[in-house]
């Protein structure tokens, strides 16, 4: 007992000793704090995402590789690519000290108090690798010593990352690894800041073997590298020296991601699987929005259709027999059928997202203005496909958040896109939680949250007037009274047995102007950012 | 930022804190026949809501005392009824006489859960936060790094959010009454001080510094004519707030007698489960079966402590006093040791982590270990960083003067602050052993009580000393004026 007294004691002294001696102590408490609260959450409500890990974790761990993408026991069948796979299997060795039974594949829905803790902490652990991307984009901050800590860009930014909203709701409520994933993501986008492209272009890859989702932010990387990094120099106007290219690098840079791909592929292109997976990876089956509507075009467009088609039949314009059922009962059915307006196919939501982002990518390649037109470019690619993408999830958003929180402390333009962005896309997750034992938490932790971006962000930004328009504002507050509405008011209305739909399609609306108007301003401000540049670089 | 939104951030973060500790399960959760706590406050509000006011404490037909019979004072019946109002418009069967015993639904906990943290906003929240705001030195950083701490001191949480309690609704009365003596409305003290006594019982505790204050104030202004007319008013309020409260039950002298008689149960047994066992003749101080019968046990001791912290307080009624007496009179009420002894958190820290600690075996009972280490972990850590204790610790701010010069004697290159340090890491250390010991040990099979007991000893012991330690500030203050500028 004397043993294990002394080892606690150290524990707790290498524990308590960093913030007493170290300058950075704040980031420890930080990263302590919060995963203290991410361990008081364990016992909430998950989704089926719960379900969805479990059965990756019993299919990696006792069925051979080759049978990974073809199990179909569960309807949860395994969608990521083969390293996430892999790493549902190093999990699985641990899990089996937590309970064997969950290992098992015909275990369908199987959530024993062992196996919550498992999957919970292994979520909470794996986020190590998120504190210390966080930890390294503070460093490619440019730090204002002498400031009071609550003052500091890097506190805040590390608040805006560590405690954000998003994440904790999506991974420790919801249930899912992303914040993991997007450890792995920062740190390739710290890593190219720091110079060190081959490293981040290497962690990108396996980003993209972890979760193929990030393919949408692809275009942006491939761009910024080939520019930036394989072409070594730049005219003194910023543009492009064609005779700078450096065939070298781009060999050791396709080495590093073929390679990368190579290994997690690899074993299914050699047993002939690769369409199998491939299948698995990309279903086209879904419909063009999810059963809650994202907020983006797309549901402007549902509603737009929907609007003509009752304006419609009150002028007689169009036939009521005519008209397809669904619309009539929308938001409910996945397969939205439009009744005025044109539908949507895939491609051609391909096509509006390939149209979004390549101004953007353009002018990366024109202008490329550094590692932070990078990121604004990086931003615009996730809210690109976020806004017209086919099925996307409202969780996409978070792609575009986190970025975007490296840039609002930087520039106060940036900061009043990210508070716009952040505040109507983190209320646009508040359907993910829709239990009543839920609802107190993701209040408070929204305004938390909102709280602190807002008085934080106005404190960095202390000169120069106000973050954020009356109109912004205004728009802002309509969203409280919207909450008291959609969670409060028309449950206890007679409409709620004949329109349940309505408070979501209202929030996914009312949440796709705000959205949609902070990626018109992120496009401006990219477009039209490369003077301002200029003049520091100057200086 | 400003103010405000770090305050807000604060109690936000303290919400959030109380909410998610109140996802995990509860006193007596799916245990027939008795169930515990939760099933008691189910229970009251039943009773309350169907039957006439006059057969709340008796024993008859329709009320079984037997069965979690209400033995707290008349707020809490009150409260009790409030809850079944609603309750009754959410879904009648959590209400319903006889059939709703045991009653137990996933909506029914949050319902019940719910009620708690109104009650937390409404009254303990902003009494925390005006004490923080009023009587706490220190820059407005600080002020708020308090009030913080003392919002997600864990041990309330886990009570009132896991076991299942209404504290924060007494312990908030009573800290409104502080508030009130503390900015000079004295009428306004004792009301609030008085509903918190109406509302439970275990109050009593603090009321003997109440009490000495505000008659030490008294004397003070002049027994003849001012302080004479104070003390009526004083006497007049409490008066009528007691009368208001009890009012249901003036009609007959029966019913305040038997009121009374479930509020102070004679024979009411401590050891209810151990009654045979050969450690029960050894801890009669000691044992553990319930916070409150802990308590009851602690006031045998606290007594021998009252008297002179009582008549200090009653020869100098300074704020500063008052709040030591608090102390003194009351380890329960260690909340206030924050602001009393703001700058030697260390033990205060330390004090407030045993009060906690000594709660394990009954949160182990009730399935709350998580949120038992989570909360008392952060806790721990938090109040060590934000108030950076172990940096603040010199002997002169730890008022250890006393026993320097003791000790001088003896051992003359004693450095007493560092051997407090160390004495804070070994105690914590030897806790969370303890914690981890009877959590994942089995005791040997001569001594099933071994682990209990050791914590309790362990708790005991510092008890002990810090009754002495604060006795001793308390007692020797007059040598050090300057603290006493600062805080009146």
């Amino acid at each position: 007992m004397s043993a294990t007294s002394h080892l606690l004691k150290v524990v707790i002294q290498t524990v308590m000793a960093a913030p007493m001696t170290n300058d950075q102590s704040w980031f420890y408490a930080l990263a302590l704090g919060v995963s203290f609260l991410k361990c008081l959450l364990i016992n909430a409500y998950h989704s089926t995402d719960f379900e969805v890990h479990r059965n990756w974790l019993a299919l990696t761990h006792s069925l051979p590789v080759s049978q990974w993408y073809y199990e179909a026991t569960s309807e949860w069948t395994l969608d990521y690519p083969p390293l996430f796979a892999w790493f549902e299997y190093g999990l699985s060795h641990i899990a089996c000290f937590f309970d064997k039974e969950m290992l098992v594949v015909p275990n369908l829905n199987y959530a024993s108090p062992a196996t919550v803790l498992f999957q919970r902490l292994s979520v909470i652990v794996a986020d190590v690798v998120f504190f210390y991307a966080v930890k390294e984009c503070c460093k490619c901050l440019r730090e204002d010593k002498g400031k009071d800590l609550l003052g500091k860009p890097s506190f805040i930014l590390t608040v805006l990352l560590l405690w954000n909203f998003g994440l904790l709701i999506v991974d420790h409520i919801h249930f899912q690894y992303n914040g993991f994933l997007f450890g792995v993501l920062l740190l390739s986008i710290a890593r190219h800041c720091q110079n060190r492209h081959f490293e981040g272009a290497f962690l990108f890859s396996v980003l993209l073997n972890l979760k193929h989702i990030y393919l949408y932010i692809a275009p942006a990387y491939g761009i910024y590298l080939l520019r930036c990094f394989c072409f070594t120099q730049s005219n003194a106007d910023g543009s492009l020296q064609w005779r700078s290219f450096s065939v070298v690098r781009l060999v050791i840079l396709g080495t590093i991601v073929l390679s990368t791909f190579a290994v997690s592929f690899g074993p299914f292109i050699a047993l002939g699987q690769l369409p199998q997976v491939l299948s698995r990876l990309f279903p086209f089956k879904r419909g063009l929005c999810h059963a809650y509507w994202a907020p983006n075009i797309w549901a402007l467009y549902n509603i737009a259709d929907k609007a003509f088609s009752i304006l419609g039949v009150k002028f007689r314009l169009l036939d009521i027999n005519k008209l397809p059922k669904a619309s009539m009962t929308g938001g409910l059915v996945q397969e939205f059928q439009h009744s005025v307006l044109p539908s949507v196919s895939p491609l051609a939501t391909l096509v509006c997202t390939l149209l979004s982002i390549l101004p953007a990518l353009f002018k990366i390649w024109h202008r490329p203005n550094g590692a932070r037109g990078f990121l604004r470019c990086l931003v615009i690619c996730a809210l690109g496909s976020f806004m017209f993408g086919w099925h996307v999830h409202e969780k996409a958003i978070m792609m575009a958040i986190l970025p975007l929180s490296l840039l609002a402390v930087d520039s106060r333009k940036d900061a009043g896109i990210f508070l716009m962005l952040s505040v109507t896309s983190h209320y646009s997750l508040f359907p993910l939680l829709f239990t009543t034992q839920e609802l107190p938490i993701k209040i408070f932790l929204m305004l938390l949250f909102t709280i602190f971006s807002l008085a934080s962000l106005k404190t960095l930004f202390r000169k120069g007037g106000a973050l954020l328009n009356p109109l912004e504002v205004t728009y802002l507050l309509g969203l409280i009274p919207l909450e008291l509405i959609c969670e409060f008011v028309y449950p206890l209305t007679v409409w709620q047995k004949t329109f349940p739909f309505l408070p979501l399609m209202l929030t996914s609306v009312y949440c796709a102007l705000g959205v949609t108007y902070a990626f018109i301003r992120l496009y401006i401000s990219l477009l039209t950012c490369s003077d301002t540049t200029k003049k520091t670089k100057m200086q | 930022m400003e103010n405000w939104s770090l305050i807000s951030l604060c109690v936000l973060l303290g919400l959030t804190a109380r909410w998610a500790v109140s996802f995990h399960s509860y006193s007596g959760a799916g245990k027939p026949p008795m169930f515990g706590d939760y099933e008691a406050q189910r229970h009251w509000q039943e009773v309350t809501y169907n039957l006439p006011v006059h057969e709340w404490y008796f024993n008859t037909t329709n009320n079984d005392l037997n069965y979690w019979g209400l033995d707290y004072p008349p707020l809490t019946a009150y409260h009790s009824l409030v809850c079944a109002y609603v309750a009754k418009l959410l879904n009648p069967e959590w209400v319903e006489l006889y059939a709703s015993r045991g009653y137990e639904s996933h909506s029914h906990k949050l319902f019940m859960r719910a009620t708690v943290l109104f009650t937390d906003i409404l009254i303990y929240i902003p009494a925390v936060l005006l004490y923080c705001f009023y009587f706490c030195d220190g820059s407005s950083k600080q002020k708020v790094a308090t009030a913080f701490c003392i919002l997600l001191y864990p041990g309330l949480i886990l009570i009132d959010y896991g076991h299942f309690q209404y504290n924060s609704v007494s312990l908030g009365l009573a800290l409104w009454g502080i508030l009130g003596l503390g900015l000079g409305w004295d009428l306004f003290g004792s009301l609030a001080f008085t509903l918190a006594l109406n509302y439970k019982q275990m109050e009593l505790y603090h009321s003997l510094p109440f009490f000495c204050y505000l008659l030490g104030k008294c004397i003070k202004q002049g027994l003849t004519w001012r302080g004479f007319f104070h003390l009526v008013k004083i006497s007049m309020t409490v008066l009528v707030t007691f009368a208001l409260c009890w009012m249901p039950f003036l009609s007959d002298p029966k019913q305040p007698l038997q009121v009374l008689h479930r509020l102070f149960p004679v024979g009411r047994g401590l050891f209810e489960d151990k009654v045979a066992n050969t450690w029960c003749s050894l801890n009669v101080l000691i044992k553990i079966k319930t916070l409150l019968s802990r308590e009851t046990q602690l006031f045998a001791l606290t007594l021998l402590f009252v008297l002179p912290s009582s008549l200090k307080l009653l020869s100098k009624p300074t704020l500063w006093q008052f709040k030591l007496a608090l102390v003194n009179t009351s380890l329960a009420f260690f909340l206030f040791s924050f602001q009393v002894h703001e700058k030697s958190i260390l033990l205060v820290a330390l004090l407030v982590f045993f009060v906690f600690r000594s709660m394990l075996p009954l949160l182990l009972k009730d399935g709350l270990l998580l949120p038992y280490v989570v909360t008392s972990l952060a806790f721990l850590f938090l109040s060590l960083y934000l108030l950076s204790a172990l940096e603040r610790s010199t002997e002169e701010e730890l008022r250890l003067g006393l026993y320097r010069k003791l000790t001088q004697r003896w051992l003359p290159k004693l450095n007493l602050s560092r051997i407090i340090k160390w004495k804070f890491w070994f105690s914590l250390a030897a806790m969370a052993a303890l914690s981890f010991t009877s959590v994942w040990l089995k005791p040997p099979a001569k001594l099933p009580d071994l682990f209990p007991v050791l914590v309790s000893v362990l708790s005991f012991l510092h008890f002990l000393g810090f009754i002495i330690y604060f006795n001793q500030v308390q007692l020797m203050e007059p040598q050090r004026k300057k603290s006493q500028k600062k805080t009146n």
